[in-house]
């Protein structure tokens, strides 16, 4: 627990998805993080947490990119980032290293500091203030890895229900893969295309006008779903709604516009028909 | 059996455009896991059994030699015979030797994934030996030429009409299309076989340190007529399924119907202790165990070890998103889904199976469903490792995953990369920062739109913000003293 008198330091891992295509949800954490009366930086040294070589078998390369991680985030009291997919990545590390090496220890002192964002908010800082409104419904996504490896599913509906004049419309199979997986979408596109289909057909089944979830990669696959079939519906990072940014433009979008379910798709029509 | 696993890609390709076998993935996904959910909510000490069931397996493991040797000594004082089979080829010519034995010219079989495994059908097949699968499962797919797409439910890629159409050819009698009919059909087919069978073969779920005794289940009953009729029992199963006591064996049941098919105890559970004693009403006079390692010992001791505490439930690939999509047979081998994706690759090689272990996304599902908590995703992760090691993964993945990596260790070049990428995806995306076609990213492109970046990277950005902030902070620094000098 941190101490009230003072406020915690924390170092917001941008995760190299979200410095690369959507630096609004760095933005949206840093401003949620300060809300919640946190002082923040940004580590210059950060880049990706590893996952890319971790998951394709390239141990030393992610053993390599773990000793920096490790060494951009020394010194910080806390580690937080808007994914769950890579801070389950830094809980990784400590399995990285033979438990005699210093790095082990280095590393399990790390996975003691990193948490995910909403878990962090709810969790550590029993953060209850959310200041934001947003009237439209949402459906949310529990990305795998935050879910099974992190057990965030709770803590982003927690913070949710206290945005004014949203409603949540849970959808079937919320906890079942997108079909993203990192380097599997592009290794095996066809069957992570049958798994993406099915979220977005489970996504506009539940009647909402915004997908919202915590995980870039699975939100730039959905959107990119929704948006080949013709939706309407809009993709969100849950930290845009929080923050309440959702003045800007939604992923994949090019300018901001209201969320609005009455507006049936084609595809929605095609269905119908 | 012929294995097709290098060949997953192709085989996905086409199940996935396979209108039949897709509704029949859609059944399994509405019927196991629903059952399974259910079952475990009116069991409320569910979990504290899947922690007691790893750990027990965990010491099994550690002690396999020991409950072996005891299981061993026993079925021999009951007057049953034991036999150790390194490999398939071995345990093959070990159920043909005594099958020979006996004079034997059919023998009917119950469900077994090991005789799967060893391709046991074949070998019996072209020694002059028929066997009869008395499984209804089993029998559909032998009359089909077809093998099991899932462990537990080795038919649950076909549908009722693919059924009827097997039973009509053979049988030679009216076509049906009524599940009742049907199961009666082969009910009356079967009778003649059981009887007919100079040996029964079987599989095992467990084997029994204590008593000496192999255990199956069955929801049919096949195997207890399979067991009992004729004069021969064998038992093929490998190392792994020993256990203590039947009180153990009673712990892993608990957890294996529910998981399997959210049955609160499967319908048979059928014990075999040796051949018919005097006093016994029925029983076969003899009573075979074929032991099958085939590559488990190697297991012992390293990495994969856990793996060996399963106890093939099927749960794995009942939630796998992946094997719900492209069902078993594209995995290519005996063993599909998750458990089969670590398994095959020790098996027949992972030169021959390693896009197996890749073909998942490490969603986690199938470890936070197994009774004995293998955690799957990490012993595929251990696969990929060996395939890179190995220098077998593709040359794109090899380098790709290099030249990233190469950024990655060097913070500085690696702003100038994103910052490059992040202009180059701008530029695609155009105004309406939407990209349809990406050069070198067609498998992403093909099926969906890729978002293009909304802006400059972050970092960049929030740099940006941090100087124009030092610069307000140095005005005022500097404004503030001579106004307060005019002030005074």
């Amino acid at each position: 627990m941190p101490n009230a008198e003072r406020s915690p330091h924390v170092a917001l891992f941008v995760t190299c998805l979200v410095d690369m295509f959507r630096p609004e949800i760095g933005f949206a954490s840093v401003s949620l993080l300060q809300q919640a009366g946190c002082s923040v930086e940004v580590p210059e040294r950060q880049t990706c947490c590893g996952q890319p070589a971790f998951n394709s078998g390239d141990r030393a390369s992610t053993q390599d990119i773990a000793r920096q991680t490790i060494e951009a985030f020394d010194g910080y009291e806390y580690v937080v980032g808007p994914s769950g997919s890579c801070i389950g990545m830094l809980h990784h590390y400590p399995e990285l290293f033979e438990a005699t090496d210093p790095w082990h220890t280095r590393a399990l002192d790390l996975k003691a500091r990193a948490f995910e964002i909403t878990s962090f908010l709810v969790d550590v800082l029993k953060f209850r203030s959310v200041q934001s409104e947003f009237n439209g419904q949402i459906s949310y996504h529990d990305s795998c890895a935050g879910l099974r490896e992190l057990g965030i599913k709770t803590q982003p509906r927690a913070l949710l229900g206290q945005v004014a004049g949203l409603q949540l419309n849970e959808m079937d199979e919320s906890e079942t893969c997108c079909g993203f997986g990192g380097t599997f979408c592009v290794k095996y596109p066809e069957i992570s295309n049958r798994m993406v289909e099915n979220k977005t057909a489970n996504t506009a089944a539940s009647g909402a006008d915004t997908l919202v979830g915590g995980d870039l990669g699975c939100l730039l696959n959905m959107a990119g779903k929704l948006k080949r079939q013709g939706h309407e519906i809009q993709t969100r990072h849950v930290v845009e709604i929080l923050a309440g940014q959702c003045e800007l433009a939604a992923i994949g979008e090019s300018e901001a516009r209201k969320p609005s379910a009455a507006a049936a798709s084609p595809y929605d029509l095609a269905k119908q028909l | 059996m012929q294995i097709t696993s290098p060949a997953f890609k192709q085989n996905a390709r086409i199940a996935l455009k396979d209108a039949g076998l897709q509704k029949a993935l859609g059944n399994l996904k509405a019927g196991f896991p629903v059952k399974r959910a259910q079952a475990i909510a009116r069991l409320p000490e569910f979990d504290a059994l899947r922690d007691e069931a790893r750990d027990l397996k965990n010491h099994i493991l550690e002690n396999l030699d020991i409950y072996l040797e005891q299981f061993e000594s026993k079925v021999q004082q009951q007057g049953g015979h034991v036999h150790w089979c390194r490999s398939s080829d071995e345990a093959c010519k070990t159920i043909l030797d005594i099958c020979k034995q006996v004079d034997a010219k059919t023998v009917t079989k119950g469900k077994s994934m090991v005789s799967e495994e060893i391709n046991l059908n074949d070998y019996l097949e072209k020694n002059g030996v028929t066997p009869v699968e008395t499984d209804l499962g089993e029998y559909i797919l032998q009359l089909r030429g077809d093998h099991p797409s899932h462990i537990i439910a080795p038919a649950i890629h076909l549908n009722l009409e693919d059924v009827s159409e097997a039973f009509h050819q053979h049988h030679h009698r009216p076509k049906s299309y009524d599940p009742a009919v049907l199961m009666q059909e082969a009910r009356e087919v079967l009778r003649e076989q059981f009887v007919a069978a100079d040996v029964g073969i079987t599989g095992a779920n467990f084997l029994v340190a204590e008593t000496g005794s192999t255990l199956i289940v069955t929801n049919e009953g096949n195997g207890d007529l399979t067991q009992t009729l004729p004069k021969t029992h064998i038992v093929v199963t490998s190392i792994e399924k020993v256990v203590p006591t039947l009180e153990d064996m009673t712990l892993f049941l608990r957890l294996l119907a529910r998981s399997a098919t959210g049955q609160e105890f499967t319908v048979y559970n059928t014990l075999s202790s040796g051949p018919r004693r005097d006093n016994d009403q029925d029983g076969p006079e003899n009573f075979h165990v074929v032991l099958v390692d085939n590559g488990r010992s190697d297991m012992l001791g390293g990495e994969l070890q856990d793996m060996l505490r399963c106890i093939r439930c099927s749960a794995c690939m009942n939630h796998c998103p992946v094997y719900g999509a492209v069902g078993g047979h594209s995995y290519g081998w005996v063993y599909p889904g998750p458990m089969g994706s670590v398994l095959t690759p020790q098996m027949v090689g992972i030169e021959k199976a390693a896009l197996l272990p890749n073909a998942s996304t490490f969603c986690g599902k199938c470890e936070s469903v197994c009774p004995v908590r293998i955690p799957l995703p990490k012993l595929m992760r251990h696969w990929r490792e060996k395939e890179f090691e190995r220098h077998l993964s593709p040359k794109a993945v090899r380098y790709g995953i290099g030249g990233w990596a190469f950024f990655a260790k060097r913070p500085g070049l690696y702003r100038l990369l994103s910052r490059g990428s992040n202009l180059a995806l701008r530029l695609l995306g155009g105004r309406k920062r939407l990209i349809h076609r990406l050069p070198l990213g067609a498998g992403w492109t093909d099926g969906r739109d890729m978002p293009a970046p909304s802006g400059k990277t972050f970092m960049q950005q929030w740099r940006a913000k941090q100087q124009a902030q030092q610069k307000q902070q140095h005005t005022q620094q500097r404004t503030q003293p001579s106004s307060q000098e005019q002030q005074s």
